[in-house]
């Protein structure tokens, strides 16, 4: 393993880290509940619960988040190397897993790592060691 | 005020994952390719993400009701299970072939990227399949209660 040094950006990171786990303790402190984004989109599809106001509202806020931050500065354009055929395949894979396993890289990633949550625990180290086989199986053995 | 805060804690959540790089699925498989030129930077976002939110979740689990007077919902599962597991590699999966996951493909739709928007779209599926799912197999349950209960003889009402 060889670290990328001139990608690395240990600085923005933690900084970009603190505002995520800002907007976590607001939305905890204020609204009572977890910033998992899996579970407040997938929480639309269904339609009985009527609390469907404040989850527009948060994706609402994440989708303009682009535009607030471009009244400051640029934002360095995202590079998306997938084609569409793998996209609509990831999206499925994404949408799926992260219902069954009831949150995402927010959910059990950010929030159930902050609580010491053994489930989250558990899960963060099965998505994050499948990312990374995934990642070397498309890069280094079957060089896609 | 709550439909405010919220909308409030989805913005700086955004503005976080574009400050980090996060937005960007290249940096993301930067970190997830271990066995190439690595980027750790993810492994920071959390660090920063964990420190500033493991302090909350210190003061919540002392309340009842948020400083809105709302109800404190904290999950309850405990359970590491086969739906945890499985759902997670799955998620990894996926994670792993594009580099994105739900908060940064939604800030990505943002930023006007047609990807994104189809990677979201395909996400929305997804989750509808599994509602789907998930609707079918408690068809299936009421309708194997309710079978047993009348095999007994005597319908069950607390099935309806």
């Amino acid at each position: 393993m060889t670290i990328d040094w001139p990608s690395f950006t240990p600085w923005t990171a933690l900084a970009g880290g603190v505002l995520v786990g800002t907007a976590t303790a607001m939305f905890l402190l204020l609204n009572g509940r977890i910033a998992g984004i899996s579970g407040i989109v997938g929480g639309l599809l269904r339609l009985a619960t009527g609390d469907v106001a404040w989850r527009v509202a948060f994706i609402a806020g994440l989708v303009v988040a682009p535009m607030v931050y471009a009244l400051y500065t640029d934002w360095p354009r995202p590079q998306i190397e997938a084609g569409y055929g793998t996209l609509v395949l990831a999206g499925l894979l994404v949408g799926v897993g992260t219902r069954y396993a009831a949150g995402c890289t927010s959910g059990h990633g950010v929030c159930g790592l902050s609580r010491l949550s053994p489930r989250s625990l558990a899960a963060t180290a099965v998505f994050m060691g499948a990312g990374f086989l995934t990642v070397f199986l498309m890069r280094h053995l079957l060089s896609f | 005020m709550a439909f405010f805060t919220s909308f409030l804690a989805g913005l700086v959540f955004g503005l976080g994952l574009i400050v980090s790089g996060m937005a960007n699925p290249a940096k993301v498989l930067g970190f997830l390719d271990l066995g190439g030129r690595w980027d750790p930077s993810l492994a920071f976002v959390m660090a920063g993400a964990i420190a500033v939110g493991a302090v909350a979740f210190a003061v919540a689990r002392r309340r009842t009701q948020s400083l809105l007077g709302a109800a404190m919902r904290l999950p309850s599962l405990q359970s590491i299970d086969r739906r945890l597991v499985i759902g997670s590699v799955v998620f990894g999966i996926g994670w792993g072939i594009a580099g994105f996951c739900p908060g940064p493909a939604l800030v990505a739709v943002g930023m006007g990227q047609a990807k994104a928007l189809v990677f979201v779209i395909a996400m929305l599926a997804g989750m509808g399949v599994f509602e789907w799912l998930e609707g079918r197999k408690e068809a299936k349950h009421e309708r194997e209660n309710r079978s047993k209960a009348s095999h007994r003889g005597r319908p069950s009402r607390r099935a309806h």
